[in-house]
């Protein structure tokens, strides 16, 4: 299947839960969906499309925490990047890990220096903070404060 | 305690003697359990990123890794050039080829090097590393210095190679094929090497997807990928060159794979100097300003994939910012590689997945698999190896030179 | 010169720590290792255990957790100790002061000796900053810095 087709097969899959959808250039999508449609979407990407997760970026804007799942499709020089918006006073997901593996320390990552919680995940610890860091304390959110 | 013996490869990571990178759980002789353990060099690199403009920025993940000083800049430059739709004049982008495929090799040749001390092959370390020295010799002459370059920028890069440069950079190219057949045959074709490495650590393709590597590490589990091909950006396109792949994961093929890209390498880095002598133009296309976006840069590190993320929201520093080494995806398929093989030949399999050198050494410790006692630290490990090497060398009659440093 | 000094500036065994460093400075000064820079024919070797150490070669800017390590590692040494702050790193943080996982850099509670700055210094530039100490010990124009300690053997 060429790029153009795989684009289309992706739209046809998720249909009406596909929220928003923009062609930046020919070979970068975004795609967003609600959070229940992650791991479908992930299914979809990994196991049917065998796309690569590159990694996965959360961002604090205020209004909500993002999370960005990069998905590259390496045969046909493109990246689709599936967005999809949490609660900022609870943001919480289900994990992909079980579906991706690659997707484990990017999820642990996400939760510390964000406070994203991905349930079910296999193994939700530090990664790069001490053991000890303070609870609650997310050093990428926007209102993260030291001391 | 047995006398400490004095080895000639530092650093010793401010973990001397407490819980190492890689914690392995031994049961006799074999690894049955591996702890990973990061968090000594996290440094916040993200967040310091939404506080410096986007020059700045720059000079900052340059100095995410050392080794691959060029691969963080230009992912970066590419994500803020793709977010604000900036355009890079041709001439730029031969540039930074040049610098990049000059870091590749002097990459590999640093891996060589460790990988031979590992094993308890000094010599591959002290000759590896001197033709290394030729290397960053010319990238001091191209970029005005040994590591840390600074020559990309949005836009475009810093310096342009002059054309009197150029034919110091022909004579160290040509200088380097000899020293890398040399290499060549030296791992492909050395019994005891293969005997070291052969079958060693094997990573299967299934595993090398499911958990997403990169690099040699996937394309010598046959996980056909390479950003430079796949996703081509500055001028991978217009110069003729191959992607190396081999079938078995093991360790063995994870040097090959390395060592075959260095003759790519060199190819590559001849044909852009070629065509940069009709390539004239400006070297930087100055952008005042990013405008507001999302832009993604990835690169074909000499370890895989190097991808950052970048948020512009219109001001002059980035709103948002994720970077991603590659190992950060590589690291982990050392579950798969170590459990289950002997704690001899632990470090090889440990360091072939090329981590950033800091966590390679000084990085892992044996822990009894019931009692968690420490049996063995990282200097023991790298002993154990060597002495593996010794033993298979009586066995299979292996002639070769006298290994320095008294073993 | 006093015989401590005598002692400890002869044949130094040289201990190399690295905290939260992006390693070209790690590398450099092994470079010095190699027969082009070749260290050893000052009569430095390089050290497995910080026990055994007369100079400590610091690199990299210790993020909170090697910043504990490192200062369990300096009680350790045996004293007089002396200490070369490699790279603008333990110097000052360079761009990595005000990181939220990086507190003080090491040149503000360990006493250095010398800083070799640079990003990274040339070998031949670490080599010349540990001549430069070994000779001012030597010719008595400088005292070992941990001496400036207030109370003896432990840091600020």
């Amino acid at each position: 299947m060429n790029r153009d087709d795989t684009i289309e097969r992706i739209r046809e899959a998720l249909g009406k839960r596909l929220l928003d959808f923009e062609r930046k250039t020919s070979s970068r999508i975004f795609l967003e969906v609600a959070p229940d449609t992650v791991p479908d979407v992930s299914r979809l990407m990994f196991e049917e499309i065998e796309a690569r997760l590159q990694t996965a970026s959360g961002v604090d804007t205020r209004d909500a925490i993002e999370i960005l799942y990069h998905w590259a499709l390496d045969r046909l020089d493109c990246v689709v990047t599936v967005r999809t918006r949490l609660d900022r006073h609870n943001p919480e997901i289900e994990s992909i890990t079980p579906v991706c593996v690659a997707a484990e320390w990017v999820e642990r990552e996400m939760w510390e220096l964000l406070g994203i919680r991905f349930r079910n995940h296999p193994d939700l610890r530090h990664l790069l903070l001490d053991d000890d860091w303070p609870a609650g304390k997310f050093p990428l959110r926007r209102d993260y404060e030291e001391g | 305690m047995a006398k400490r013996t004095i080895i000639p490869i530092g650093p010793y990571h401010a973990l001397q003697e407490e819980p190492e990178f890689f914690k392995l759980h031994v049961e006799g002789e074999t690894v049955v359990h591996l702890d990973i353990e990061l968090g000594y060099n996290h440094r916040g690199i993200e967040k310091l990123s939404e506080s410096k403009d986007f020059e700045e920025t720059i000079f900052l993940v340059e100095r995410i890794c050392g080794i691959c000083s060029t691969s963080h800049p230009l992912a970066c430059v590419q994500a803020i050039e793709d977010a604000g739709e900036v355009d890079v004049p041709e001439r730029a982008l031969f540039i930074r080829s040049v610098v990049a495929e000059l870091e590749r090799i002097h990459s590999h040749l640093l891996w060589l090097g460790l990988a031979g001390h590992f094993l308890g092959f000094n010599t591959i370390w002290m000759w590896s590393w001197r033709f290394r020295e030729d290397v960053l010799n010319v990238l001091e002459v191209i970029t005005g210095n040994r590591n840390h370059y600074g020559m990309m920028k949005p836009g475009g890069v810093r310096h342009d190679i002059l054309v009197e440069d150029v034919p110091t950079i022909l004579k160290l190219l040509d200088g380097l094929k000899g020293p890398v057949e040399m290499f060549r045959a030296a791992v492909m074709e050395d019994p005891l090497l293969q005997a070291r490495t052969l079958g060693v650590g094997v990573l299967t393709r299934e595993q090398a997807i499911s958990y997403g590597a990169l690099g040699p590490t996937a394309r010598a589990s046959g996980v056909d990928i390479d950003v430079r091909r796949d996703h081509p950006h500055a001028i991978y396109g217009q110069v003729d060159w191959n992607v190396i792949t081999r079938e078995s994961g093991d360790v063995f093929d994870k040097a090959v794979v390395r060592i075959l890209e260095m003759f790519e390498s060199i190819r590559i880095i001849e044909q852009c100097l070629e065509k940069l002598k009709t390539t004239i133009g400006p070297i930087d296309s100055n952008p005042k300003q990013i405008k507001p976006g999302e832009g993604v840069g990835h690169y074909e590190a000499p370890r895989g994939e190097v991808f950052h993320y970048i948020r512009s929201d219109g001001s002059n520093r980035p709103a948002r910012h994720k970077v991603r080494a590659p190992s950060f995806m590589n690291v982990p398929t050392n579950r798969e590689t170590v459990i289950g093989g002997t704690v001899a030949d632990a470090t090889i399999i440990l360091a072939a997945v090329d981590p950033c050198y800091c966590c390679t050494e000084r990085m892992a410790v044996a822990l009894d698999c019931r009692s968690g006692e420490r049996l063995w630290g990282a200097d023991e490990l790298v002993r154990l190896s060597t002495e593996k090497t010794k033993r298979l060398g009586k066995e299979i009659g292996w002639v070769g030179p006298e290994l320095p440093f008294g073993q | 010169m006093s015989f401590a000094i005598q002692a400890l500036t002869r044949s130094l065994n040289v201990f190399h720590l690295a905290g939260s460093a992006c390693n070209n400075c790690d590398i450099e000064i092994l470079d010095a290792l190699t027969p082009k820079y070749d260290i050893e024919r000052f009569g430095m070797t390089l050290v497995g255990s910080i026990r055994h150490a007369d100079l400590i070669l610091l690199s990299g800017v210790f993020n909170k957790k090697a910043a504990e390590r490192l200062k369990i590692l300096y009680d350790q040494a045996p004293k007089p100790i002396l200490v070369i702050a490699v790279g603008g790193c333990p110097a000052t943080g360079i761009i990595f002061r005000g990181s939220y996982n990086c507190d003080a850099p090491p040149s503000d509670y360990l006493p250095i000796d010398a800083f070799v700055p640079g990003c990274p210094p040339k070998p031949e530039a670490i080599i010349s900053g540990v001549i430069k100490v070994i000779g001012r010990l030597r010719s008595g124009e400088a005292r070992p810095a941990y001496e400036n300690l207030a109370s003896g053997g432990h840091y600020r």
